[in-house]
């Protein structure tokens, strides 16, 4: 069953089939729990109207973690099982799971205007999205740089495992080195009791941009397939015009073998 | 040893080089590869090598103990792995030591290929036919019964190619096997030849229903 | 296999001493980045002394960085890694020997400098010894972490500025502890040990990790 999933025609025909309805889906879900968030949920009683900007800041938060979460899982398969659509899925995982990563930074940065009257403060969490994005960075410059797509696919799928193992400890050396720059930080984000009233919207949020971000992951995924499809059969194009030109030279067929057999 | 090579198939690049390649080796055996520029010589020399990873095929080798492939050969090939700033008796001895199993010292081994002067120059004072000499009495400081060359005689006067196709013979008489890719005869008596041409493109295929998926093994790269 | 090791050990350090090796040139721009920093913060040798750890951390991570793109490069354009394919080891231990070489020509050479140019930021005595000591723990995880990123741009004609982006957000760990225990040394609410072993911990972590992908980025790297 999975196999068959994952082999890229039929994967092609079953996201084709599946896309206009997630499509359909997340827009849905978004437009609700824009509503919600913005009409339904009440405003904080400390931080006001500005409370709101949380419901994309976090969703986003989110989504740039599940990202990361996601290309890691595809550089196991990357390296285990060298599977094509392993490589795919990490590719088109890369740029999304940036862009959320800078939507949370933006989002973070102009939240923190009105709360600590600053754009940007060392936060650790901020912080910590910050070094993400970074990774993220760095692992599409690896892709650039490189021509062969299956040993880019390889390099990055190390790169990306690597990175993984860093991101706890990243997130374990930054909050210490928060605590021990700001030791009194009174003002964090989200807090850790929230009510229900602004809850429910919140989920409803996360849940429609995972949907919208599988979405963009599906689509981008067909793309990245056409686009080797494309190569492939460009360069199977070039190998045959190449063939044709030489045909006058004696061509056997193949390589041959030796005249002993095995 | 023996070497054994069922269908080989290599892609570089999503380029196929070459497919379907078999071939098997006994002791004293030689093989060379021959074909034109690009046919993929070089390539498989690196799949043997253990450099590249080839797309589909086996390589399996017998009577070796519990060594695997790369660890049973020597290579000889373009780049020379020679370091510059080392003397040629330092490049050996690295050499004796990375590799093991040593035979010859490196003062006989360069002794052999007439380059026993040569033994405190550093490499880099060394022209690029003495450098390859260098390169080759490699093939001497360490015991290893498979030898790939590529193009050994690349920047070899006669005389050097006399000393190499004697060295080859004397190699085979101890039950060594030999694979090099070359354009010119290297005085190989009785060497078997593999000629490695353009494989036919692959025809396009479309999908269809009936498609057997693949989850790994030959065609990971048909995208089309 | 100690052979092995021992004898790729040996010509590294050979190399780097024939060379004139990416060692002397690294501690060079060590000096040189401890040098600008004053044209920068301004001569204020109260300010130089408070923030002096950090300095001389950044500006190790910083020399670490512009040694590192050559460290299989060189082994990859002369055909010395196909050599280093056949030996009798794995390729981990290959791997380990040349960071292992790297790092006593690089970062062994910062850390035992590094109480010198503490003289130029105002350190005192102790400070001195807490930000050499840590040196000498931390410089092997930026070295093996560097490592991954050398493997994986080795093949790359110009792989410097990528090997930088590739692994400087990974580095940043490794600062914030070697900084933190650093400045533990003299001053601060944190006992000297406790970075101090988390920073050795790193390094232990990163020797691992950081082998084990460099030697998964350079097999089969064509």
């Amino acid at each position: 069953m999975w196999t068959r999933l994952s082999n890229p025609g039929h994967f092609m025909r079953w996201s084709g089939a599946l896309l206009p309805w997630l499509a359909g889906l997340s827009a849905a879900g978004l437009a609700l729990g824009l509503y919600l968030s913005w009409f339904v949920a009440p405003p904080d009683y400390q931080q006001g109207e500005t409370v709101r900007i949380m419901f994309i800041h976090v969703p986003a938060a989110w989504l740039g973690v599940f990202f990361y979460g996601s290309m890691a899982l595809s550089a196991i398969g990357t390296l285990v099982w060298r599977h094509p659509l392993a490589d795919v899925a990490q590719r088109a995982a890369a740029p999304i799971g940036a862009a959320f990563t800078l939507i949370c930074l933006v989002t973070g940065s102009l939240w923190g205007k009105p709360m600590w009257g600053t754009y940007w403060v060392w936060d650790a969490r901020l912080t910590s999205m910050l070094i993400l994005f970074l990774i993220y960075c760095g692992i599409m410059a690896l892709w650039r740089t490189m021509e062969d797509p299956n040993r880019a696919a390889r390099a990055v799928a190390i790169l990306t495992l690597v990175g993984a193992i860093n991101l706890p400890i990243i997130k374990f050396s930054v909050n210490w080195w928060s605590t021990l720059h700001q030791p009194a930080s009174i003002l964090r984000m989200g807090g850790s009791t929230i009510d229900s009233s602004m809850l429910y919207p919140l989920l409803t949020m996360i849940a429609a941009a995972t949907l919208t971000g599988v979405t963009l992951h599906l689509y981008t995924m067909r793309t990245e397939i056409l686009r080797r499809r494309v190569r492939t059969l460009t360069i199977r194009e070039a190998e045959r015009l190449d063939a044709g030109a030489v045909a006058v030279a004696p061509a056997r067929v193949g390589a041959v073998p030796l005249g002993q057999a095995l | 040893m023996r070497l054994t090579v069922t269908n080989l198939a290599v892609r570089r690049s999503g380029r196929r080089i070459f497919s379907g390649l078999s071939f098997g080796l006994g002791p004293g055996e030689a093989l060379m590869v021959t074909g034109r520029n690009g046919a993929g010589k070089s390539t498989l020399l690196a799949v043997l090598a253990g450099r590249l990873k080839p797309e589909a095929g086996t390589l399996a080798v017998a009577d070796v103990g519990e060594a695997s492939l790369p660890e049973c050969l020597h290579v000889v090939g373009h780049r020379d792995g020679l370091k510059g700033a080392l003397t040629a008796e330092e490049n050996l001895a690295f050499a004796r030591d990375l590799l093991g199993d040593p035979a010859l010292a490196p003062r006989e081994a360069l002794a052999e290929l007439g380059l026993a002067h040569a033994l405190r120059l550093p490499v880099s004072y060394l022209s690029a036919g003495q450098r390859r000499r260098v390169a080759l009495a490699r093939l001497l400081v360490c015991r290893r019964p498979l030898w790939l060359l590529d193009e050994p005689t690349a920047a070899l006067d006669l005389a050097a190619q006399g000393v190499l196709a004697g060295l080859m013979a004397r190699h085979r008489e101890a039950g060594g096997l030999v694979v090099a890719a070359t354009h010119q005869a290297l005085g190989l008596d009785e060497a078997r030849e593999l000629r490695i041409e353009r494989p036919e493109p692959d025809a396009p295929r479309v999908p269809r229903p009936g498609d057997a998926p693949v989850a790994s093994g030959p065609g990971l790269e048909d995208w089309a | 296999m100690i052979g092995t090791i021992r004898a790729l050990v040996a010509r590294d350090l050979v190399l780097a001493a024939r060379v004139g090796g990416s060692g002397a040139l690294s501690l060079v721009f060590f000096l040189m980045i401890v040098a600008l920093v004053p044209f920068a913060l301004g001569p204020d040798l109260n300010l130089l002394s408070r923030i002096g750890p950090a300095i001389l951390w950044l500006s190790a991570v910083l020399s670490t960085l512009i040694g590192l793109d050559r460290l299989f490069q060189a082994d990859e354009e002369d055909g010395s890694l196909d050599l280093m394919t056949g030996a009798p080891v794995p390729l981990e231990c290959v791997v380990l020997a040349k960071v292992t070489a790297h790092w006593l020509t690089t970062g062994l050479p910062l850390a035992l400098a590094s109480p010198l140019f503490g003289l130029l930021v105002a350190l005192d005595g102790t400070a001195m010894a807490g930000t050499a000591l840590t040196l000498l723990v931390g410089t092997p995880a930026l070295t093996f972490v560097g490592a991954v990123g050398a493997a994986l741009t080795a093949s790359i004609r110009r792989g410097g500025l990528i090997l930088a982006v590739l692994v400087v957000p990974l580095m940043i760990p490794t600062l914030i502890f070697g900084v933190s225990a650093a400045q533990s040394a003299t001053a601060g609410t944190v006992p000297f040990a406790t970075p101090l072993m988390v920073l050795a911990g790193l390094s232990l972590i990163a020797a691992v990790v950081g082998t084990a992908a460099a030697a998964a980025a350079l097999r089969w790297s064509e």
